[in-house]
């Protein structure tokens, strides 16, 4: 019993952590392929600045003497919102609209995405220095234990505030993605331009619009994944790299330009990163008991090294390309 | 149009051509393969670079003004591909025909399912599940949604059975009758220049003939080049 505890902490709770940062990069992403029609490198970074952003403010708010019952990163959360969205159609105007207006092929953009996460890196480092950082360094984190009704489980499942605040948000969030995208003109607009630009352009639609909305939600939403996935951890100035490639895995598997689509991807690489660098042994050791007469039961079986985990989602990325290149929900191929 | 020259940036494909369309009338323009009958069309909705000559609607020059523009002035394009959201449903399709309008999008609807009948069983189709003519249909809709004062058709009848060429062309007189007028580029010359209150031959990217469609079908020589037998 206290295995399955085990098991619950560590893979369906991490799991779904893990997984619901990367749907909220990956959506993104997608969002920008389809529409932009590029492969944006600089999202990782997009994520690392929201949550720069967000300690920034939190700290001033720790300063101003505001507080609340949730953490005051999580307060600060639509002030890096609104930042990133800012800051992500700044990019787009100064870098990536002057060389669509050339009519350069899709890899120049992305080309051009590498230059920006250079820059962003080097900006960052700049200001805040290469220390990883600490939301909870003035106030402490919650953590929630749920004590099971069974005999046998003598430990808890545990969940921390910030972890539930953040599949609280991630859940909320696709439910407003969808609707804006099912029932709003604006939302129709995106897709229609998704699926046939020169057409959208011939209909009427305001593509500038559609553009700007783009950057907007790709920038709130990575904003939001990455203050989060700092608040339950901490915000190394790297934190770009390591999201870069699972996030693109993500977007790949659910189809490129299919905003389900990576959600879906989202949750699958965080999932399968997690089922990988778990230690199965652990469930093997209530049956050691029954087996110990006729053979040793390995203490440790794990499929990936937890320092090698960046190897699942290159893995993930490879399989996908090879074998189901379109993705699960049949997104475009570029 | 005024002797429009216009063309892909490179070399000129329209040299010299003029047309006119009163309201509400159909211009049929037809010709052989290459002679610039698609890049016309093109030309009028600012999807080509016009060199020299100019475009009035209406009494504005028009000349090179940007797609969206044209569709709140009150003129709508048909391409001949990869003309509808093939992921969108019909509904949705003619939604965002109706993008830059604030009111009346349903009561327009409405309309359209009139006179397509076979869309209002449709409506909630992706638009790329359904066949080549009710594809067009719901092509057609979605530029009359705004319920412009001229619509451009480029080769609506293109890859259609003759039945649904026959409903095509009665469907366009239809609308005709709602006060909109045509100009339609096609291939199939016989039977649209029978529909053409305005007929135009372009040949090599200039005008060759110009006349009522039925006298351009009567006329022996016209018949003889281009209209095959």
């Amino acid at each position: 019993m206290n295995e399955l505890v085990f098991f619950v902490n560590k893979v369906l709770i991490a799991g779904s952590i893990i997984g619901s940062i990367y749907a909220l990069g990956a959506v993104g992403v997608t969002l920008v392929f389809g529409i932009l029609r590029f492969a944006h490198f600089a999202h990782g970074d997009l994520m690392t600045v929201g949550a720069f952003a967000a300690l920034v403010t939190a700290a001033l708010f720790q300063q101003l003497g505001i507080t609340a019952s949730v953490p005051t990163g999580f307060m600060a959360l639509p002030v890096a919102m609104i930042f990133t969205a800012a800051l992500a159609i700044g990019l787009d105007r100064t870098f990536y609209r002057p060389l669509r207006a050339n009519n350069v092929a899709p890899v120049v953009l992305v080309m051009a995405s590498i230059g920006v996460t250079l820059m962003l890196q080097g900006v960052v480092r700049l200001f805040a220095g290469t220390a990883t950082r600490n939301f909870f360094t003035v106030e402490d984190k919650d953590i929630y234990t749920v004590a099971l009704p069974f005999e046998l489980a003598q430990k808890k499942i545990v969940i921390t505030e910030p972890q539930v605040l953040l599949i609280v948000f991630t859940v909320i969030a696709v439910l407003c993605l969808h609707f804006f995208l099912s029932r709003s003109r604006l939302g129709k607009a995106m897709r229609a331009m998704s699926d046939n630009p020169d057409l959208a352009r011939i209909s009427g639609i305001n593509t500038e619009l559609v553009v700007w909305t783009t950057w907007i939600i790709a920038g709130m939403l990575a904003a939001a994944g990455g203050t989060l996935l700092s608040l339950d951890v901490t915000l190394k100035p790297d934190l770009s790299f390591s999201l870069l490639l699972p996030i693109f895995a993500a977007t790949i598997v659910g189809g490129i330009g299919q905003p389900y689509g990576a959600i879906a991807g989202g949750l699958m690489v965080g999932f399968v990163e997690t089922l990988s660098v778990f230690n199965w042994a652990v469930l093997l050791r209530p049956f050691r008991s029954l087996t110990a007469e006729l053979f040793e039961l390995p203490t440790r079986v794990v499929f990936v090294p937890t320092e090698y985990k960046i190897v699942v989602p290159f893995f993930i990325l490879v399989a996908v390309l090879i074998w189901r290149p379109t993705g699960i929900f049949k997104g475009r191929l570029f | 149009m005024n002797a429009v020259h216009a063309g892909y940036g490179g070399a000129d494909i329209l040299n010299g051509v003029d047309l006119a369309v009163g309201k509400p009338e159909v211009a049929v323009i037809v010709g052989p393969n290459g002679a610039g009958k698609s890049t016309l069309l093109k030309a009028i909705f600012g999807l080509l670079v016009v060199n020299r000559g100019s475009v009035d609607f209406d009494g504005t020059d028009i000349t090179n003004a940007a797609p969206q523009k044209l569709v709140t002035a009150g003129m709508s394009f048909v391409p001949q591909e990869r003309n509808v959201f093939e992921t969108l449903t019909v509904e949705e399709n003619l939604e965002m025909g109706a993008f830059t309008r604030r009111d009346g999008v349903n009561a327009q609807i409405e309309k359209i399912y009139e006179l397509f009948s076979p869309l209002r069983d449709k409506r909630r189709q992706p638009a790329g599940e359904l066949s080549g003519g009710q594809r067009q249909m719901v092509a057609m809709g979605r530029a009359l949604m705004i319920e412009p004062k001229l619509l451009l058709l480029d080769e609506p009848t293109a890859g259609l059975s003759p039945k649904f060429m026959g409903d095509i062309f009665s469907q366009i007189i239809a609308i005709t009758k709602i006060g909109v007028s045509v100009i339609m580029v096609e291939q199939n010359a016989k039977q649209a220049l029978r529909i053409a209150d305005r007929g135009y031959v372009l040949v090599a990217g200039t005008n060759r003939y110009t006349d009522t469609g039925p006298n351009l079908l009567a006329d022996p020589e016209v018949a003889k080049s281009f209209l095959g037998d």
